[in-house]
């Protein structure tokens, strides 16, 4: 369903829910997928990881290794240049390129267990296996930091021995690598305003993304030089440019085709394999395709911070928030950059709060480095806040969509980091889930509650690049760089059926690798719609305006004298019959050759999104299980292009938050070892688990953007943690602060609330 | 004149102050003007003639996109934030 929303009224096409263009592919297994590429004379090759979390690598004899029979290549880091400690922008986000090449293969140091430590290349992929066991490598074994509590503890084992910051200055090692702080107004003076104070501590645990298809990819070094990488990535682009730098060869000279893609929810915006394959090739003069195992995936691929969230919140009686404080710490993993800095900008973003302190820290400890997730840092964040949001609503007195309504951000509030709010839909949200049939149904039955959430995500913009072509049947196609996860490839055609006036069947969408597509950044931070949509809109604009120069030309009229509505080429003139994209492409030739729209925009008109969610639970009081009985997601996306993806991507996230919430965690052992390295042990919700994920999109369009487009794929993630501790706390009277909210630590908690209830009837 | 809101780790270079005003048409020019009110702050804002990495701004609410070259006008006010990247699908 659909609220706030004028669907379909302002757009002929923009709003409709068209069959997926590569929807036939895919249901009949004829997409191909990066596993599925093979070449003449392909090679298989397999990757040693290190069984340490932390070590000193004394030496590595890969001697016995590259005489196995069938053996090609046998690599390690020196085999890759040595790249220098600096900052340089890769991808989304700022990147190390000295660490991100040892996170490729490590030089010196492992610094989790899964870390790459050589790489081969045979004629199977079960002799590459065998080779493995024939690498001998000495290690040092050091003492783990597992937690953030262990890394920035006195004495703590230090992971970079180089790594310093800015405030302990330059002569102290340290496993902190980053502190960021924002404040506003008077934090004592907004304290002491306050009739409630709420204060708790939290720990979130360190997810995985858990795409379906493992990472892969496809080397082929050329004798001239040139390379070319098949692989599964969220950004052909960042795969060209990480890898180039990784391999020190000209970016000129690699290409990447971007495969079909079995998920990525941000994990595949970096490398892993990529580099070594080519690395391989070079070496053996043949393809090389390496793939990962799901142990490997979970080991060594970047999941997302845990960590550790001191919330401290203060309202008026009236309901009123006056102030925030707020410590926080997130893992990064072994090389620094966690999304910590986001959680922080996050943490109170859906409420207009004037005093607040917020400090946050980027801890390495010894995890593997922690890639994107579906809205980084921010779920971890909103476990804190809206679980401590809910208490003071409940002190209050005041129902807790009410209180969010009360204190919600709105254009003018200004954001975190300073700036204010344009047009954004929070308070939308919240109220669309007042009103849903959900919230208005009465829950009954023991042990069952209900609970509320709200979510902030900023979305991103960056640069994208898309191409029309106008083609001889009057069709058209359009050709964008950004890889197709949600169903963009649905969305660039729509949008570009909407400015042609065709029939979005007539525009077939095609996603180019990087020689055959301007510059695109990567298919994540919810960007796509909006800044390659905005490319393709853009484009299709430009093939107007030359179908209206050609039409001028043919009329004898200037270009201006020219409309194009719906398809149609007119102008007001006796005896000039209006013509169609399809009458007028047999005179392309005569009138200056083919028509392409090209464009090419950095998007700057980003609108961020707000979604709130409500969730009913049963818990069981003796096993601590915690069933989600309903639950309702209502997300701000502007202007839905495909309300049917809007929807998928908001019930997919509420499913990934729904899983951190209840079941998702990384075990490790006490020498840092990770003991749950398959699914059935890294236990993700299925359809078993869940009920179906009701959904209201709500349109609040973004301002400045051509059709008013916000971001979908992220915030949904980000309140179901917290809906979830809310629900739970109303239906058996206990506040969880530890993520998973696992069957044993809701027994926990129940029985310590039982403990102290029995304790405190005693002492009566 | 534009408007700096300086980022709290920074204040300590601004003798606490949040709100510094500055001359200049563009982020170029208005930390070369605050470099010059307060001296060392450049170095935390840019590198090798750009904004640093992991460093954006934000002028008049508007997410930057042309780093050191975005255009400020007499009214404006900016904010330097950290650069915000995302995952999704």
């Amino acid at each position: 369903m659909a609220a706030g929303t004028t669907e379909g009224s302002r757009f002929r096409v923009i709003g409709t829910r068209p069959v997926r263009h590569d929807g036939v592919e895919k249901v009949t297994g004829a997409a191909r997928y990066g596993a599925d590429y093979a070449f003449p004379g392909m090679l298989y090759g397999r990757v040693l990881r290190s069984p340490h979390a932390h070590a000193i690598i004394k030496s590595i004899n890969v001697e016995k290794a590259r005489k196995l029979e069938g053996v090609r290549a046998v690599v390690t880091s020196a085999d890759l240049p040595e790249l220098p400690d600096r900052i340089e922008q890769g991808g989304e986000l700022p990147i190390n390129l000295h660490h991100l090449s040892c996170n490729i293969l490590a030089r010196g140091k492992v610094l989790y267990d899964g870390h790459a430590v050589a790489a081969v290349a045979a004629t199977s992929p079960h002799i590459a296996e065998e080779a493995l066991r024939l690498i001998e490598v000495d290690y040092e074994v050091l003492p783990p930091a597992m937690t953030v509590e262990d890394a920035m503890a006195p004495n703590a084992p230090i992971l970079l021995p180089s790594l310093r910051n800015k405030e302990d200055g330059p002569d102290k090692q340290t496993n902190v690598a980053a502190h960021v702080q924002f404040k506003r107004g008077d934090i004592k003076d907004g304290f002491s305003k306050a009739d409630y104070v709420i204060e708790r501590t939290f720990k979130t645990a360190m997810v995985h993304q858990g795409y379906i298809e493992p990472h892969n990819a496809v080397g082929i070094y050329n004798a001239d030089g040139h390379a070319t990488i098949y692989c599964s990535t969220q950004g052909s682009f960042v795969v060209r440019s990480l890898s180039a730098a990784v391999l020190g060869i000209p970016e000129g000279k690699l290409r990447v085709v971007p495969a079909e893609i079995g998920g990525g929810f941000g994990g595949k915006t970096t490398i892993y394999l990529e580099p070594l394959s080519v690395l391989l090739s070079q070496k053996t003069g043949h393809p090389v395709k390496l793939t990962m195992n799901r142990a490997e995936v979970l080991r060594a691929t970047g999941p997302t911070s845990g960590g550790t969230i001191r919330c401290k919140m203060g309202a008026t009686k009236d309901g009123k928030l006056v102030a925030a404080e707020v410590w926080m710490a997130y893992e990064a993993g072994g090389f620094p950059g966690s999304p910590v800095p986001m959680g922080a900008m996050c943490i109170i973003a859906p409420y207009d709060i004037p005093n607040m302190v917020i400090d946050a820290y980027d801890v390495v400890v010894n995890r593997p480095k922690t890639a994107a997730y579906r809205a980084p840092g921010a779920t971890n964040a909103a476990f804190a806040s809206e679980t401590i949001i809910d208490e003071l609503a409940e002190k209050c007195g005041i129902d807790p969509c009410d209180f969010r309504i009360k204190n919600g951000a709105h254009e003018g509030t200004p954001q975190t980091a300073g700036p204010p709010y344009k047009r954004i839909g929070m308070i939308e949200t919240v109220e669309a889930i007042k009103n849903s049939p959900h919230y208005k149904s009465k829950l009954t039955g023991k042990n069952r509650g209900r609970g509320v959430a709200t979510g902030f995500w900023f979305n991103i913009g960056f640069q994208s690049s898309a191409m029309v072509n106008i083609h001889n049947d009057g069709t058209a196609s359009v050709v964008t760089g950004s890889v197709d996860i949600g169903g963009s490839r649905a969305s660039m055609a729509i949008i570009t059926a909407e400015v042609l006036g065709l029939d979005v069947k007539d525009v077939r969408p095609l996603i180019a690798d990087t020689d055959a597509i301007g510059y695109t950044d990567v298919t994540g931070g919810s960007r796509t719609t909006v800044a390659t949509g905005l490319a393709v809109y853009e484009a299709a604009q430009d093939a107007v305006r030359q179908l209206k120069e050609r039409a001028a030309k043919l009329w004898e009229k200037k270009p201006e004298e020219v409309e194009f509505n719906n398809g149609m080429l007119s102008a007001k003139a006796n005896g000039v019959k209006p013509m169609s994209i399809k009458d007028i492409v047999p005179r392309l030739g005569r009138t200056g050759g083919p028509i392409t729209g090209r464009a090419t925009v950095n998007a700057r008109a980003v609108g961020p999104a707000f979604a709130t969610t409500c969730v009913d639970v049963e818990v069981d009081p003796d096993t601590g299980k915690v069933s989600i009985l309903r639950a309702t997601v209502a997300q701000d996306a502007g202007k839905a292009v495909h309300p049917s993806y809007v929807e998928g991507q908001m019930q997919g996230g509420t499913v990934q938050g729904l899983g951190w919430a209840l079941n998702e965690e990384y075990f490790y052992d006490s020498k840092g070892v990770l003991r749950n390295t398959g699914l059935l042990d890294y236990r993700m919700p299925t359809c078993l688990d869940l009920p179906m994920i009701e959904t209201v999109i709500v349109e609040v369009p973004a301002p400045g953007h051509p059709i008013g487009s916000r971001g979908v794929g992220e915030v949904s993630i980000v309140p179901p943690p917290a809906a979830v501790a809310n629900a739970i706390a109303r239906a058996v009277g206990v506040r969880m602060t530890e993520l998973p909210m696992s069957p044993g630590r809701v027994v926990k908690a129940i029985l310590s609330k039982d403990g102290a209830a029995v304790a405190s009837a005693a002492a009566d | 004149m534009p408007t700096v809101i300086v980022p709290a780790l920074l204040r300590k270079l601004t003798d606490g102050r949040e709100r510094v005003s500055v001359r200049g048409a563009n982020v170029r020019q208005v930390i070369d003007d605050l470099e010059r009110q307060f001296p060392g702050i450049k170095a935390h804002l840019v590198e090798d003639g750009d904004l640093k990495s992991g460093i954006n701004v934000s002028v008049d609410g508007e997410m930057g996109i042309g780093g050191l070259l975005d255009p400020v006008n007499e009214t404006s006010e900016v904010f330097f934030l950290p650069a915000i990247g995302g995952g999704t699908r």
